[in-house]
């Protein structure tokens, strides 16, 4: 630090050119990303419809207290809050175990590597669109597939089935995140030094011993990590793929809260009600933002 | 005797864990490459047959070649948005490399006031849900007349990707020793001199690693450009989208604009596979 405060570089005025380095993406991310979502506050207290402007009006928190009564709303939360846990978890344990599999020593090693990166690239758009086409009641390559195989006797409509629809949802957006926990644990896997194992093998320690003892310790950080961030990323930004494939259905099965204050708003024109929607889910996303920042910061800066 | 017999179980072991993942990460994508260049006789029959009797370019030449109205100006729908999205992607690169590397490296070498106040509120901008951004965003747009402009949808991507670049860049900046930068200094450059002519060739794997996240972020974004676009600056994504959601989806002519569609992206990601892994390590973020 010492060194650092008599250093002639950080004397020449860091201070004013920092400033007015960072002056455009302030003005960029405040304007247009924290003035919204403070605009958005004040619509979320509003009855507003683009459509009739002079019935605008203040509500106070008239819109919350409706929320705390609309069972659809009700509904969207644990349809989401499902489909989260469930994703998630299986994006981790199966992106760890992905991850030990490939960081084994085997022929086309490489090849598997690159191509794992395939579905992260994917536009999300494309995803969904791939699946619906996929779990087509009867031309589906699911359909046709289970039933040479003799699994299945008859088609099925996959996404006319609420069971069904959610966990075919919850498939495609776990085929499509897994790669990046996989990515991620990998890379942190090779920095895990071999001599650790190796001294670990000459004591006598099994594999599964080993995992436990050296390698979750050494990856935990990691996986905590991608566990926040495949948390918050299911919950911002999964929006097409269920407006896609299910549109919310079968009976709001899989109508997660993106889409609930999509019909809300763009559908039903309720602006105001629809802000307070995104509003409540936005502060129940400050708590694993919150967690992941901190992580995170951890990470880059200490 | 037994441990030979375990070493080779064990690899038959590890050998059909590899294939199930190789199948489980390749097949449903493969099955939209193969149906795009199938016909429907092929993928109509039941028993569905896995590959096409006659593949076929036809899906691809009725995307390109097609014009669907005069609104289009004269080029089909499809193409029309591969121009809207080439225009928006590469527009929001270029403004979130410059405005990215200046504050990315302001934020890793300069101390101000703020500093770890703006990085927090970076960090914070990249976790607020766009779904909460995008209604103010609807009634801003509208309001200043740039709903369905390319300009506009450029603008609402330079907000969420702009933080990303700061992340990853930042990252990159930190590992560069602070010695390198003196020296130069000493002889005589100027701050920003040695920002470009030192920092930034030695950085280069991170400026790749952030134009290539650019990228991808802003061509496959749905979410803006499904609400704030329409006839005139719709994107690929929006128009695929529209494939699947209207009556009567047409799935073979969906197979094909999605494999145009994702070839960019996973091209890049295949080709800078090595960078992008660092830009996610250096940057803890999801791209």
């Amino acid at each position: 630090m010492a060194s650092r405060l008599f250093n002639p570089f950080t004397m020449d005025e860091p201070r004013r050119l920092g400033i007015t380095l960072v002056m455009p993406s302030v003005i960029i991310v405040f304007g247009f990303l924290l003035f919204p979502f403070l605009y958005s506050l004040v619509l979320s207290l509003m009855n507003y419809d683009l459509a009739r402007p002079q019935e605008n009006s203040f509500l106070g928190l008239r819109n919350y207290l409706q929320l705390t009564r609309d069972k659809y709303f009700l509904n969207s939360v644990v349809v989401t809050l499902f489909f989260s846990f469930v994703s998630v978890a299986a994006e981790i344990v199966l992106g760890v175990a992905i991850a030990l599999v490939m960081n084994q020593r085997f022929k086309g090693r490489g090849v598997l590597r690159a191509l794992i990166i395939i579905p992260w690239a994917l536009p999300s758009i494309v995803n969904a669109s791939m699946w619906t086409w996929i779990l087509n009641a009867n031309y589906g390559a699911l359909n046709a597939l289970l039933s040479q195989l003799g699994i299945l006797r008859a088609y099925k409509p996959w996404i006319a089935e609420p069971g069904w629809a959610m966990i075919m949802i919850i498939l495609a957006n776990v085929w499509k995140e897994t790669p990046f926990t996989v990515i991620l644990v990998l890379a942190a896997l090779q920095g895990i030094p071999t001599d650790l194992r190796e001294a670990a093998v000459v004591d006598g320690a099994g594999a599964v011993r080993r995992f436990g003892s050296i390698v979750l310790p050494m990856i935990a950080q990691i996986i905590m990590i991608c566990a926040l961030l495949q948390v918050i990323w299911s919950l911002l930004h999964t929006f097409e793929l269920v407006y896609v494939v299910t549109r919310g259905g079968p009976y709001n099965s899989t109508d997660i809260i993106p889409m609930r204050i999509y019909w809300q708003t763009f559908k039903a024109l309720r602006f105001g009600y629809g802000a307070a929607m995104a509003y409540l889910a936005a502060v129940a996303l400050l708590v694993p933002a919150t967690f992941y920042i901190r992580a995170a910061y951890r990470v880059t800066v200490d | 005797m037994g441990s030979t017999l375990r070493r080779v179980s064990r690899r038959t072991l590890l050998y059909a864990a590899v294939i199930l993942i190789a199948i489980g990460v390749l097949a449903p994508y493969a099955w939209l490459v193969i149906s795009s260049i199938s016909t429907k006789i092929d993928l109509l029959g039941v028993p569905l047959k896995w590959l096409p009797a006659h593949p076929t370019l036809e899906n691809y030449r009725t995307l390109f070649l097609g014009t669907d109205s005069a609104l289009s100006q004269g080029m089909s729908f499809f193409s029309r948005s591969m121009l809207n999205s080439l225009i928006v992607t590469f527009s929001s690169m270029g403004v979130c490399m410059l405005f990215g590397v200046v504050t990315a490296y302001a934020v890793a070498r300069l101390r101000f006031p703020g500093r770890r106040f703006y990085l927090i509120l970076l960090m914070g901008s990249y976790m607020m849900p766009p779904i909460a951004i995008v209604i103010p965003g609807y009634i801003i747009l509208k309001s200043v007349g740039l709903m369905d402009t390319q300009v506009g949808l450029a603008l609402v991507d330079v907000t969420f990707i702009l933080p990303l670049v700061v992340w990853i860049m930042r990252g990159f900046f930190l590992s560069i020793p602070l010695e390198l930068e003196e020296a130069a200094r000493i002889d005589g450059s100027s701050r920003l001199g040695a920002l470009l002519r030192i920092i930034l060739p030695l950085s280069a794997p991170g400026l790749v690693s952030a134009a290539v996240f650019c990228f991808i972020a802003s061509w496959n974004e749905y979410l803006y450009a499904f609400l704030y676009t329409s006839m005139r600056a719709r994107t690929l994504p929006v128009l695929i989208g529209e494939f699947t959601t209207k009556v009567g989806t047409d799935y073979l002519k969906m197979a094909a604009a999605g494999v145009v569609a994702s070839a960019p992206p996973v091209l890049l990601a295949l080709i800078f596979q090595r960078f992008l892994i660092r830009g996610l390590t250096e940057g803890a973020v999801k791209g």
